[in-house]
């Protein structure tokens, strides 16, 4: 059963597969440069005090990104 | 030769270890902010030069320190030879995003060398690479190396020693059109001196991925956004595509040459997270860390600037009694002593601040401490790392303007060096302390109410320039925040040497910027302060009485050119309560703010180190009608003037320098001047109003 969310509704350790950015431009170039492009697996690791950014894990690293960002963000999550 | 590699790679670690020039080694992304260069000996005993460029994750130019990259690889920067090999480091431990830029530098068709580097972390986290499948694919030589522990360095230089080095013959899948492109580009490109094609179609192939132009200037650029608008019209997409495609053949390398074991086990930087970046803990934890580095700034290093304080003096002391009796004297003991005497005392501050960002950048902290403050500085609209910048700014302007480099954005950018002055510096603190001791009285009760009314006034100028941030974001420098994507490299433990070196080289640019504009200030303020020289007269004794001694000095000081300006522009700060003393301070204060200090000492001809006799000279101070001079008021404008004012030439000439142009640096001096002036003249105004004489 699969379900989609967006990145920034996502529970501390859960895991998913990015399914698109929803965004254009510069900020998504960005980003998949980065690694995180739609298939990559990605396992949401915190979010900052306050509501501030969120951190990610992916392709073996951690990478964090603004909750403003991850709201465009969908994941799907079985 | 240049050596490129992913932020956080060990890449400037690596560059040590070849060229055992020991210099900056840092953790936070984008440490490396300008290139360095450095040499090595190959195997037969041959100097190479090598340069260490920007770290970035990829060769699309987008900021500025990127764009330096992409020059420097296209041999675009005219001081530095065009690169004829590139030495790639890989971070072995988080191959797969290292391997993008690298796989970009291989397409380019410079003989390449990859150092897979820190092949320790990976195994230690259960990575294993298969060295020979992944040199069969890139095409290139590929080095396993530790460069934190020395190991494999010399296998590096063998591989760099190889003549001629082996040219990359890497083939991927390109959008549609590309080699099209890539053909009509080609004979506009600048010939190299090789004439090398495959590299020419490098280079057009790169360029048509750049954003903005990695120097080649207007007809070649504008045939390159020619094209670049056909393919967003032909194939919408092409650049995602292309980003896709290289994942894509990276993801198909890995599966074949990477096994990953136990991927699922925590790291110890992953559990350590969970405690520094946890919700309740990270801000105290924080803040301690802050804590910390206010006491060492400010406790610890008080006593290391009394002695250079005294070791200045005497220098200046004995070096003047080597002179005759006279102007030359007197230019040597006050004038170069006394003015640059004035900076150099901020050197231990400067150094133990220097030590903090450097141990907090090569730990990893740093980026978490971004992390963290996020949410808030981009409530004003700045980015995480706008916090370093003006953290360092508390110690000096200088420095933490310089540190902005790390911003991407241009926008932020700018928006924290023109609000970074508001910061209250160490160069405030002399005046700070006067002015507050000669608007209390001394005594034991009151040094409650000082270290208070010290504190707001730190935070006076940290709001304002918030504020202002905030309203450059919403006017002047309007535009979506940018996004903060940023990684938050695994924890590193400190290398001291890097750290003590990062620290004395920081520190040795602060005084080298700093030092020799303040040096030709000093000659220039003492010549202002001394000519024209009306009387000649001896120095006067020093007296007890305050009022007689303004008197003398009005004679003397008063008519220098100095006391001319001092009397010219009184008017101006006339509705600010100030007289022709203050202003002539405030003028000499453009040099350097601590310099008002020295200045109102020479006017009222006080000894300068006992700030005792200085206050007690204010406290009888008297204007033209009789009245006091310096009251709590006056005192109080006088200081909100310099909480706010940009008087500081050396800022100035650093915006001017990082902006690239005189707008800036104009602007921010005028807008912050004015804010001064309106502020201190509320506050004068007002108070008067409002019955406080």
């Amino acid at each position: 059963m699969e379900k989609h969310v967006k990145l920034k509704d996502m529970r501390t350790g859960q895991r998913g597969v990015v399914k698109d950015l929803g965004m254009e431009g510069r900020e998504s170039l960005r980003l998949m440069e980065m690694g995180l492009l739609p298939g990559t697996q990605i396992r949401f690791v915190r979010r900052a005090p306050l509501g501030g950014p969120l951190e990610v894990e992916m392709r073996g690293f951690h990478l964090s990104l603004r909750a403003q960002e991850a709201a465009s963000i969908r994941v799907s999550i079985r | 030769m240049a050596l490129v590699g992913n932020p956080n790679s060990g890449k400037t670690t690596l560059f040590n270890a070849l060229t055992g020039l020991r210099q900056k080694v840092g953790n936070y992304p984008g440490v490396t902010v300008e290139w360095k260069e450095g040499t090595f000996y190959s195997q037969h005993g041959h100097p190479v030069r090598i340069l260490d460029l920007p770290g970035s994750y990829s060769l699309n130019a987008r900021s500025p320190d990127e764009k330096i990259l992409v020059e420097a690889l296209l041999g675009r920067i005219p001081v530095l030879p065009e690169p004829t090999a590139v030495v790639c480091c890989v971070d072995a431990s988080n191959l797969e995003r290292n391997l993008y830029m690298a796989t970009q530098v291989i397409e380019l068709g410079l003989p390449t060398v990859v150092a897979l580097n820190m092949m320790d972390v990976a195994s230690s986290r259960g990575i294993r690479i298969d060295v020979e499948q992944l040199e069969k694919r890139l095409g290139v030589p590929v080095i396993p190396c530790e460069a934190s522990h020395g190991k494999g360095i010399m296998e590096v230089r063998l591989a760099l020693s190889q003549h001629p080095l082996p040219v990359p013959t890497l083939k991927m899948d390109k959008p549609h059109l590309i080699s099209e492109a890539v053909d009509d580009l080609l004979p506009v490109l600048p010939h190299r001196e090789s004439g090398n094609t495959l590299l020419s179609r490098g280079e057009a192939r790169l360029m048509l991925s750049c954003d903005e132009d990695p120097g080649f200037g207007g007809p070649i650029w504008t045939r390159v956004l020619l094209w670049q608008q056909r393919f967003d019209r032909e194939v919408p997409g092409w650049r995602s595509d292309w980003i896709t495609a290289r994942y894509a053949w990276i993801g198909e390398l890995m599966h074949h040459s990477v096994k990953r074991f136990n991927p699922n086990k925590p790291t110890l930087s992953e559990r350590a997270d969970d405690f520094l970046l946890h919700p309740w803990i990270g801000f105290p934890v924080l803040a301690l860390v802050m804590g910390a580095l206010f006491y060492c700034i400010f406790t610890v290093a008080v006593p290391f600037m009394e002695a250079l304080d005294g070791l200045i003096a005497w220098t200046g002391a004995n070096a003047g009694a080597l002179l005759p009796e006279g102007q030359l004297r007197s230019l040597v003991v006050d004038g170069i002593f006394g003015g640059v005497g004035g900076i150099v005392v901020f050197l231990p501050q400067i150094l133990f601040l220097f030590f903090f960002i450097a141990m907090l950048e090569s730990t990893g902290y740093m980026a978490r401490a971004a992390f963290i403050l996020d949410r808030l500085m981009n409530r004003v609209g700045l980015h995480g790392r706008s916090f370093i910048p003006l953290l360092s700014s508390y110690a000096c302007a200088v420095p933490g303007i310089m540190a902005t480099r790390t911003i991407e954005s241009p926008k932020d950018r700018l928006v924290t060096i023109l609000v970074a002055p508001f910061m209250t510096c160490s160069a405030r603190l002399p005046v700070y302390l006067v002015m507050i001791a000669a608007m209390l009285p001394t005594g034991p009760g009151h040094a409650l109410t000082k270290s208070l009314i010290l504190l707001i006034l730190y935070f006076l100028g940290t709001i304002v320039a918030l504020v202002f941030a905030w309203i450059f974001r919403k006017t002047l420098l309007k535009g979506p925040s940018p996004t903060m994507v940023m990684e938050l490299p695994p924890y590193r433990l400190p290398r001291w040497e890097s750290i003590f070196h990062e620290m004395f080289d920081r520190s040795w640019m602060f005084l080298k910027r700093a030092g020799t504009i303040i040096f030709a200030l000093s000659i220039l303020l003492w010549f202002m302060m001394n000519y024209p020289n009306t009387e000649n007269e001896q120095i006067l004794p020093m007296d007890q009485s305050g009022q007689e001694l303004v008197i003398e000095s009005d004679a003397g000081v008063g008519k220098s050119f100095a006391g001319m300006l001092g009397h010219g522009l009184e008017p101006v700060f006339r509705p600010l309560g100030y007289d022709w003393r203050i202003t002539m301070g405030l003028i000499s204060s453009f040099a350097a703010r601590e310099v008002f200090v020295s200045t109102m000492a020479i006017i009222y001809r006080v000894d300068e180190e006992e700030s005792d006799s200085l206050v007690a000279a204010f406290r009888g101070s008297k204007r033209e009608d009789g009245s006091q001079l310096f009251t709590p008021l006056t005192c109080t404008s006088v200081l909100v003037f310099f909480v706010f004012a940009l008087q500081c030439i050396s800022t100035i000439a650093v915006v001017r320098r990082e902006t690239q142009s005189w707008r800036w640096p104009i602007f921010q001096f005028c807008y912050m001047f004015a804010f001064a002036w309106i502020t201190a003249f509320l506050v004068y105004q007002g108070g008067q109003l409002l019955g406080f004489a």
